[in-house]
Formats: structure tokens, sequence, C-alpha cells
């Protein structure tokens, strides 16, 4: 008995030391599962760590839960893609600057057969109606993030009500999304990032992209001091600044997944 | 990947010792075994104490601890979320998104089993000793300790129950970690994420090997419970 309290307490020691030795400059960063997934933070953030010592503690979630985290003061900062939604945070006051850092697309990707023919297909909107007018399965992020919202601006352009005959809300990230699309078979749209470096496609393939309405633009925000005074907003101040710097910019550009460059820096 | 099946990955995995899932791994242990010794100082005393004694809405207490016992660990974290974020009533603690917010996330859904389970086990030892207790005219809260270690083996076939749901949830450590690479990434999210890569047998991998270190465990705390069941007769 007393062996098993001793190892006990040694396992309660070692659980202290690890919790203090995770002390030191370091910001939480709000963002989404499509630049956690595609591995971009994994490039970028040790870059920032060794230029300023500061370190950023990455919560990756979507879009919608990503803003609620920042909104109750849970995040330093932030970095999204939800052009729209990011301009009202600042007009809420939740927000007091907003910068754009970089940019990817969306692409439709589908099964390697293509039932809908949305190959053929000009633009977006005709592509989405396409898979309407087939009633071809289409798995949607259905979880309130850049990605849905941008799926569901789309759905209008297109004209199309979706019908649940075909049209499956999953509420997951983007990458279970597209494991359910790579199950069933089904339509999807997806971020070209986290397309690209996923590992499971089975018989998926892309199929879409190019169009305009496609452009997927992330922005960095820096918190409101009024309404958050215990954030910290230095630190935040130099992640935003850094991003948007010839630095940061250039460790965008210099992610690559099988060669290809899935981030395009534009910051103004 | 030369070899995409998944025992193979568990293997490669552990025998490379990669560092960063060594972290992760010790966070797992560290986070669930701290939470269930927490638990257990303070649900057994409780579960002893409902066994022990009678009390106006002892009924309502001992039904809310066995349906606790099925408390959805998104929810729990969803509570604790709240409480320990910046608007919310704990928030100048500054916990959320720490190991110590994913403690106490598991403390609360682990506590109810373990009062639950060993007010069940107290109560049937206080049906067998009740009549040498009143012949020895023992208090109430002198009985405690003694039905208590009376009770050891079986306390700690509950406190591996506990373990169990501490150390297979995702959601609550999910949601009040937030999955932080290096910092509060666990065994589970570390598999939420791969799948969500698509990374399915590297999933699949670290999965065997959370199975193989919980299994581990168990056969560690069943021989220790086995040489002192046979030393102490």
């Amino acid at each position: 008995m007393t062996k098993m309290v001793n190892l006990l307490f040694a396992g309660v020691t070692s659980l202290g030391l690890a919790f203090t030795a995770y002390a030191g400059d370091y910001i939480t960063l709000a963002s989404t599962t499509s630049t956690e997934n595609s591995g971009l933070f994994d490039a970028v953030v040790p870059k920032f760590e060794d230029a300023t010592g500061i370190e950023v503690r990455v919560v990756a979630v979507g879009t919608g839960q990503a803003f609620e985290i920042a909104r109750r003061g849970d995040a330093d900062s932030l970095l999204v893609h939800d052009t729209t939604g990011e301009q009202r945070f600042v007009e809420n006051g939740h927000a007091s600057e907003r910068a754009d850092v970089m940019y990817n697309d969306f692409v439709l990707i589908g099964p390697a057969d293509d039932p809908a023919n949305i190959r053929g297909t000009q633009s977006a909107a005709e592509a989405f109606a396409a898979i309407a007018n087939a009633t071809a399965p289409f798995t949607s992020r259905g979880d309130d993030s850049g990605t849905h919202r941008a799926e569901l601006r789309l759905w209008e352009k297109a004209g199309v009500e979706p019908d649940r005959d075909w049209y499956r809300e999953l509420g997951s990230g983007m990458g279970p999304t597209l494991n359910t699309a790579a199950a069933m078979n089904a339509y999807v749209l997806s971020d070209r990032a986290t397309w690209v470096a996923f590992g499971n496609r089975q018989n998926l393939t892309l199929l879409f992209e190019g169009d305009d309405v496609l452009f997927n633009q992330y922005g960095s925000l820096l918190l409101s001091e009024e309404k958050h005074p215990h954030l910290k907003h230095d630190l935040a101040r130099r992640w935003h600044d850094w991003l948007v710097s010839g630095e940061g910019q250039q460790a965008i550009t210099h992610f690559r997944v099988d060669g290809q460059q899935l981030f395009f820096p534009n910051a103004k | 990947m030369e070899n995409n099946n998944a025992f193979y990955v568990a293997l490669s995995l552990l025998l490379d010792f990669d560092a960063s899932l060594v972290q992760i791994v010790a966070l797992s242990l560290q986070v669930s075994i701290l939470a269930v010794l927490i638990a257990a100082v303070l649900g057994f005393p409780l579960g002893a104490a409902v066994a022990l004694w009678r009390f106006p809405g002892r009924g309502g207490v001992i039904v809310l601890l066995n349906a606790l016992m099925g408390l959805p660990p998104v929810v729990a974290g969803l509570m604790v979320y709240l409480l320990l974020s910046r608007a919310g009533p704990l928030g100048d603690w500054g916990l959320l998104f720490t190991p110590g917010a994913m403690v106490i996330a598991q403390v609360v859904l682990v506590l109810p089993i373990l009062a639950a389970l060993s007010r069940q086990k107290v109560e049937e030892l206080l049906g067998e000793y009740r009549e040498q207790f009143v012949s020895l005219g023992m208090s109430r809260p002198r009985m405690m300790p003694t039905l208590l270690w009376d009770a050891r083996f079986a306390l700690l076939t509950i406190l591996l129950a506990g373990f169990g749901r501490a150390s297979a949830e995702v959601g609550a450590v999910m949601m009040v970690g937030g999955n932080i690479d290096g910092v509060t990434r666990v065994m589970t999210t570390a598999i939420v994420l791969e799948t969500g890569k698509g990374n399915l047998p590297l999933a699949l991998g670290l999965g065997i090997v959370l199975l193989m270190l919980v299994m581990l465990i168990n056969a560690g705390v069943y021989l220790v419970g086995e040489l002192t069941r046979r030393r102490t007769g």
C-alpha cells in the first residue's frame, strides 16, 4: 500500500512540474480547423516563436465558435475566414482592428464519376445547381464555420433550396466532413488547404475550381482592449503585426504540401 | 509511410519513442490520474457518508449521483467552460485552455461514478457489519474509515472504472483544453485531430497505443490488488 501511495505521490509531483513548465510569454489564438488541419500553423508559428520568443497556443475550432471564444475574452487573438462576420465583429466593438492576411480558395470535391456532371459547368453557381438537379448526395459542414457560411451563400447564388433527400448537414469540422463525403461518395465544398493535405480521399476528386466567388479570405483581428482589459494585447499585436509583415507573409508563402502552395499572402 | 497498417503505425510509434507522442501520453496520464485522485478524495467519503447517514432527501441524492454517472462529457465540458471562461464566474483564475481546466472537467465526470458505486458497496458492507458496530457502540464517523478500508478492493475496481471514464472521454477535454499542441493535446484529442486530417491509420495507431496503456495500468492495479489480497489473506 505504501508503495502505491509513493507511486501516486510521484505522479502528482511530476504533474505539478509539468503544469508549471508551461510558464513564459504566450498568447492564445482562436482559429479555424482549416488552418490547423492543413498544417499551416506547424510551419508558420515556430518562425514567429523563434523571432520573438512568444509562444502561440492555437485553439482550432469552427469560425463561429472562434468568434464566440473571442467574444467571451478567452483568446488573445483571432485568425478566421469570414470577412463579413469579421467586419461585423469590429463594428460591434469586440475587435479593434482587422487586417487581411492571406487567401486560399474553396474547391468542389465529388465522386470521380461525377454523376451531376459539374466538371463541364462554367461557374460555381452552375455547378451547385447541377448537383441539386441531379439530387446527388452533398455533405455540408453545417457548423456555422467560415466554409459553411460560404457554402450557404453559394446555394443562394445558385437559386437552390437544398433538400434533405440529398443534402446532408453534418455539423462537423472540415476533415470529418471530408471523411463522411468519402464514405458516402458525396459532393462537398472544401477549402483547398484541407483538401490537399487530406489523407483519406478514397474515390473523391477535385471537380470544380477557379471561380472568383470561391475566393476565401483570411483575416487577423485584434480584440477590444476596452472589453477585455485582461488579455495580452501587446503580445497579440506583435503576432498580428508579424503576420502582415514581410517575414510573416514569406513564411505563409513557403508553406507547401506535396510541393503545392496552399495559402497566398495578401496583406496590404 | 510505406505501410499503412494501423498496427504497424502503432508499433512504429512505440518503437520510435517519438517525443511529441511521449508528451501527449504523459499529459493524458497526468490529467486523468490527478482527476481520479481528486475525485476519490472527495467521492469515496461522500459515497460512504450517503450510505451511513439517514437524512431528508437522501433518496434524491442517490438518484442524482446515479444519474450523473451518465453525464455526457461534452455537457460537463460545456459547464466547466462557462465557469472558467473569462466572462464566467471563475474567469479570473485564467484556467481555460490549460491542463488544470481539463482536470476539473474530468473530476466532474468521475466524481459521480466513484461516489455512487462506493455508496452501494459501503451500504452492502454496513449490512454485514451493523450488529458488530452496534455491539462495539461505534459512532458513524468512526465506522466510515473501517468500512472504506474493508471495501478497499472493491474501491480499487471502482477507481479503475473512474480512470477508464477519464482517459476515454474526449468531449470535455476538447472543449476546456482546446487541443493545443504541446500544451493541452492528449491521446483522445490527438485521435480526433488525426481523424480530421484523414490520417486514419495514424489515428487508429494512436488508439491502439492508448488501449495498450490503459491495459498496462489495469494489469498493474490488478497485480497490486492480488498481491495485497494474498498477503493480508
